[in-house]
């Protein structure tokens, strides 16, 4: 053992009651962002009616996905609305669609510079992982201190917990595209924009596809958490249930956003997949 | 016309003190050694010729990629120029790099290097897209491009639709439509199997008679190099050991490397019939008779004799044989006696293509003109002499009669 100690946690409390009153017209400026997106989001989604949604939905899907994939949106969103959960779905919608919006505009960036240098994508890698395996409660703190409770502390966790691969598999997926097509987009003349919008980022698709679908994935993974700091939507059902100890409950809205993750996820996939055989060449 | 100056590339964190090292006299394996540099290439210089194709040839890793890109600056020299036109393109600043790059100077790459995502069309309008040129009139330049290495139709295909050689044949569109001066092309064939291989060499051989344009055309493949260039530097170990027509490489070979390389080569598809074919004389001119003829042969040892109008265009042939029975039967002139079933080629006639002709016949073959005037003739010994890599047969070749060819290729 060390003759001393190491108040790691009292430095960092240090740091954050240091930061909060300077970064307070920041975290306001962000508060109010996220807070005018997700209102207008939420606000959109249920000004449509459940069962056209419904129906959306699944004719994406069917056109997308093909039919498997349609008829479980289908029956899966007509489930959720017939156990009384359709508000709370959009909620949770709007919390994970924010959420990723603000991942992918800042994650794809990030991706584009990490592929660009080596040395940015030094210092960002143990950031990452940081991000990844730091249990999410932990920067949940911070996120009410900075934010107080309620949805955008929630979609700040979110932001954070969703936006690794959205950077990882922008980067990678810019690496990998083959140097000597690199080198004859340069002999051609291409400006650096031009190399990134014409050659690497096309070429990059199917990865940042692949990157866009874990990053909903993992958003919608933090509904629960997002919920036990105020945010509402399905998450918070589950929280309650767990509360009251109604197991049926719990299971309800357990399976609501497991149907919501399936419905995404093969969706996204099923782009990501028709990207991909279109990069590939191997037509529709 | 492209110049090469004293051109040096060393990779490695710190060039500058490595080619001080190099000045210094270190060799290229110490350098490696003691500092981790690696010489790409080594003091350099080379003039091409505007409208030839210039082989650079070499074994893997003896610099001759890096030395192609050096040219277009795909590759930044160390030390050392390069000239296209009068414009030092090693001074140039990134925009005035990226104009020529768009401009002047087109690519053809190894792996064709083709975007998979877009169509065949597409791909060959690229260069003309970065360029900034409308939609519609980079598809109408790419259209015609396609049309001219025949592919003509496939606009739509995907690249990995194609076969490799067609998909060879979209990289050589690609660098075509832009227009450039200079093409470079870095072992553009060499991924493709030898029948696909010998097609496109002939393609772009058709292809630079009508676009005339100068290629630096990099390859390992010596007969591929003898094959296409009109000149040839052989380089190896970042340096440049002999520059020269194929005839002259396969000839006089600069020193043992060089001589071990070409040992093997098919001179077949090397030497043309200019190179060994002897002079035509004697010849006789149309008004002679049976007598002229027997007279002319027995001086030059020869059993047949062609015959020849006062513009040197060739009329026939007579044979000893022949000969001596019009003198028996007292003819006054040759047209009774005069054969018109020999042989006739070009100058420019590959040996291979000439060896099943020199099988069939019994008469030496007439080489001549496109206006049927007799350049000279090669008659079996000549041409296995030549195969068998006796430097004497071409050598006379080009110093005898093959002069009058030269001129005329």
């Amino acid at each position: 053992m060390l003759p001393f100690d190491i108040p790691l946690g009292q430095w960092i409390d240090g740091a954050l009651e240091w930061l909060f009153p300077r970064f307070a017209p920041v975290t306001g400026a962000i508060k109010a962002g996220v807070t005018w997106l997700l209102a207008n989001l939420e606000m959109g989604l249920n000004a449509v009616p459940p069962l056209l949604l419904v129906a959306a939905v699944t004719l994406v899907a069917w056109r997308v996905a093909g039919r498997g994939v349609a008829a479980v949106s289908l029956l899966g969103l007509l489930l959720i609305d017939g156990m009384g959960y359709w508000t709370e779905a959009m909620t949770t919608l709007s919390i994970v669609s924010t959420g990723v919006l603000i991942s992918l505009s800042l994650g794809i960036p990030l991706g584009i510079l990490a592929a660009r240098s080596d040395r940015f994508l030094a210092v960002l890698r143990p950031i990452l992982d940081l991000m990844q395996t730091m249990p999410s409660f932990v920067y949940l703190i911070p996120a009410i201190f900075l934010f107080s409770i309620g949805r955008v502390p929630a979609v700040i966790a979110t932001v954070i917990y969703s936006m690794p691969p959205a950077i990882r598999l922008t980067n990678l997926g810019i690496r990998q595209v083959r140097s000597d097509i690199i080198e004859a987009g340069r002999a051609f003349g291409c400006t650096p924009w031009q190399l990134l919008t014409r050659i690497q980022l096309p070429l990059a698709l199917p990865s940042i596809m692949a990157g866009i679908n874990q990053t909903i994935m993992m958003a919608l993974s933090m509904s629960v958490v997002a919920a036990m700091i105020g945010a509402r939507g399905l998450g918070s059902i589950v929280i309650q249930a767990l509360n009251t100890v109604q197991i049926g409950k719990g299971f309800e809205g357990g399976l609501a956003i497991v149907i919501m993750a399936v419905i995404l996820d093969r969706i996204t996939q099923a782009l990501g997949g028709r990207q991909a055989a279109s990069t590939l060449g191997r037509g529709e | 016309m492209i110049e090469i100056k004293e051109l040096t590339k060393i990779f490695g964190p710190e060039p500058g003190r490595a080619l001080a090292l190099l000045d210094a006299g270190y060799d290229k394996e110490r350098l490696l050694k003691e500092t981790g540099h690696a010489v790409g290439v080594h003091d350099v210089s080379l003039t091409i010729r505007r409208g030839e194709i210039f082989v650079i040839m070499g074994l893997s890793g003896s610099g001759k990629s890096t030395l192609l890109r050096c040219v277009n600056r795909l590759i930044e020299p160390t030390r050392g120029q390069v000239w296209l036109d009068g414009a030092e393109v090693t001074a140039m600043d990134r925009p005035a790099l990226r104009e020529l790059r768009r401009r002047r100077v087109g690519m053809v790459f190894q792996r064709f290097a083709l975007l998979p995502h877009r169509t065949v069309l597409d791909n060959v309008a690229f260069g003309l897209e970065i360029r900034g040129m409308s939609r519609s009139e980079r598809r109408e330049r790419a259209r015609e491009a396609l049309a001219l290495v025949g592919l003509a139709g496939w606009e739509d295909y995907l690249p990995d639709q194609l076969s490799g050689g067609m998909q060879q044949r979209v990289g050589l569109a690609r660098a075509l439509a832009t227009d450039p001066d200079v093409l470079l092309m870095d072992e553009p064939f060499s991924a493709l199997d030898p029948l696909i291989r010998r097609e496109l060499q002939e393609e772009l051989l058709r292809l630079q008679r009508a676009v005339h344009k100068t290629i630096l055309f990099v390859t390992h493949d010596l007969d591929e190099a003898l094959h296409l260039g009109d000149r040839i530097a052989i380089m190896r170990d970042g340096r440049v050991i002999q520059v020269g027509t194929p005839e002259e490489v396969l000839a006089h070979p600069a020193d043992d490397y060089v001589r071990a390389f070409v040992q093997d080569v098919d001179r077949s598809r090397v030497f043309k019939a200019a190179h060994v074919m002897t002079d035509a004389e004697p010849v006789l001119y149309e008004g002679g008779g049976p007598r002229v003829a027997l007279r002319a042969m027995r001086q030059a040892g020869r059993s047949s004799v062609f015959v020849v109008d006062h513009d040197n265009v060739l009329k026939g042939l007579v044979t000893a044989d022949d000969a001596v029975a019009a003198v028996q039967r007292g003819d006054v002139g040759l047209d009774h006696i005069l054969i018109h079933d020999y042989e006739t080629t070009g100058p420019e006639a590959l040996l291979a293509d000439l060896i099943p002709v020199a099988a069939r016949t019994r008469y030496p073959i007439a080489v001549v003109d496109e206006r049927h005037r007799l350049l000279g003739v090669v008659a079996r010994v000549s041409l296995l002499a030549a195969l068998a890599g006796e430097p004497a047969a071409a050598r006379t070749g080009s110093a005898g009669g093959g002069r009058g060819a030269r001129a005329a290729l």
